[in-house]
């Protein structure tokens, strides 16, 4: 892949919310984002609750909308600003590129983990057996039961289904992937097993963003921190 | 989603339909790609289902324009065609899943038969083929082979839309439209329905437009989510950037209207 490649680039980022349900209240998040990524290196968005953090993943997902300044991606045929693309060059994008793993599975009726583990990895070209195996093989590194693996997982504690999304992140090697979270409440032994994981994605070159609470965590993945208070909107608006 | 062609299949423009002084939907423009899957969503009497009506030429707009890329590549008017050429597009090009599965299925022809159909539409003239297909198609729908020679009114309301879906895919239709599929099914039933729909789509490249105003069936099964109210488009966007991210008073308050279970 691309390492010590720009991957990720934000200039003048803003997000406000507007709650048209409160009456039209603003409620500024970030502004004046600005920073790089590279291929091969982690960075953490660092500062406490509530400053935004998850947001400018989001935006960089294409899931928030900026309300201004450039998020640019270099994706398989040249940089495209995420913030102002059309929502099949986000797809694409999130197809070649950026993979996002939150805390949170969405489940999907009727389908088992396994399965939906392996079409995350069939998503980025493998073949049906090479995605199975991938599947299987993170799974167990993230030590959900074998018994677990047929069954939808819409019935499985918090813990397992947080396992489950983080193999599904892990499953599909893009060059760029966004980690929300994703040790949040994990114990000892599976924590381990995704700092494993991030360090893998980080010698095969990706560009890695991510959110740690944990940080014993944090200082064992971190090249870099960013202190996302200083993008604070009354710091830089006023 | 896999694009095979990147002009889009079906560009709507300017599309409004009044009805009497009523009016149905106005002003609505809209493009599909190949394997794209547009949601219409937005409460009743919102214009969602006239839109669909317009889209797949079974209502006359007022104005507007629907182009359509031909199989052949050709890009048409869809409301200067023949009635010969706009029924054959109908039964081969694309697909028609109704909520209620009487507007979509002959209730008195056998599975078999309503599923045969499509395929003599099409030129097939071998019994033995068309009952072999049938067959398969009933099979992927999960509905037992033993029910082919039944009819549709005997079978139950996820088993007949089941039953719409084998019918309309028998011709692998590139673009399907949806009205409210899942409308009127027991929870259980949905999910498999919109498992099927699902795997359909991504297995076979298929464009759907459906309307529904279950947002989580829009999350689900769409790439992208058109909101309407009053007759026009309010928002429009990817579908968990608007779901997520909504912008508009309207759609905040549908959002935040959604039963968590």
């Amino acid at each position: 892949m691309s390492l010590d490649r720009e991957m990720i680039r934000l200039d003048a980022v803003t997000k406000t919310f507007v709650m048209h349900l409160r009456g039209g209240a603003r409620l500024p998040v970030v502004s004046n984002v600005a920073f790089a990524v590279r291929g091969g290196e982690c960075v953490v968005l660092g500062g406490p609750s509530g400053t935004g953090k998850s947001s400018i993943l989001k935006m960089i997902y294409g899931n928030y909308r900026a309300d201004g300044g450039r998020i640019d991606i270099n994706g398989p045929t040249g940089w495209v600003d995420i913030a102002r693309a059309v929502p099949r060059a986000v797809l694409t994008l999130r197809q070649s590129t950026i993979g996002y793993v939150s805390q949170f599975l969405r489940v999907i009726p009727r389908i088992g983990a396994l399965d939906i583990v392996a079409s995350s990895a069939r998503e980025i070209g493998l073949d049906e057996p090479a995605a199975r195996a991938k599947a299987a093989s993170l799974l167990e590194r993230l030590n959900v039961p074998e018994r677990l693996w047929h069954l939808p997982p819409a019935t499985f504690s918090g813990g397992e289904q947080q396992r489950i999304n983080i193999a599904r992140g892990f499953a599909a090697e893009r060059p760029i992937l966004l980690l929300d979270e994703p040790t949040a409440s994990l114990d000892g032994a599976n924590r381990a097993a995704v700092v494993e994981l991030i360090e893998a994605r980080k010698r095969a070159g990706a560009a890695l963003l991510g959110i740690f609470h944990d940080e014993d965590v944090r200082d064992r993945v971190a090249d870099r921190v960013i202190d996302v208070t200083k993008f604070a909107p009354e710091a830089s608006a006023r | 989603m896999s694009v095979q062609d990147d002009r889009p299949l079906l560009v709507a423009e300017g599309l409004t339909k009044h009805y009497g002084p009523h009016l149905g939907c106005a002003d609505v423009s809209l493009d599909i790609h190949e394997g794209e899957v547009v949601a219409v969503v937005g409460e009743s009497g919102s214009g969602k289902s006239t839109l669909l009506g317009l889209l797949s030429t079974q209502l006359l707009p007022s104005a507007g324009s629907v182009r359509y890329r031909m199989r052949d590549g050709e890009e048409r008017d869809l409301f200067a065609l023949g009635e010969a050429e706009r029924r054959f597009l109908l039964r081969t090009d694309w697909g028609f899943v109704h909520q209620d599965a009487r507007l979509g299925l002959r209730m008195g022809v056998s599975a078999g038969g309503n599923v045969g159909e499509r395929l003599m539409a099409t030129g097939w003239r071998h019994y033995g083929r068309i009952r072999a297909e049938a067959e398969q198609w009933l099979e992927r729908v999960e509905i037992a082979r033993d029910r082919i020679d039944d009819r549709p009114d005997t079978f139950s309301g996820g088993m007949r839309q089941r039953l719409q879906i084998a019918k309309n895919m028998v011709t692998r239709p590139r673009l399907i439209f949806m009205d409210e599929p899942t409308g009127g099914l027991d929870v259980s039933v949905q999910a498999r329905l919109l498992d099927l729909i699902r795997s359909f789509v991504g297995d076979y490249g298929l464009a759907a437009v459906i309307v529904t105003h279950d947002l989580a069936v829009a999350r689900l099964l769409s790439h992208r989510i058109v909101v309407m109210r009053h007759g026009r488009v309010i928002e429009t966007g990817l579908t968990d950037q608007v779901l997520d991210d909504p912008r508009e008073p309207y759609t905040q308050l549908l959002v935040a209207s959604i039963l968590q279970a």
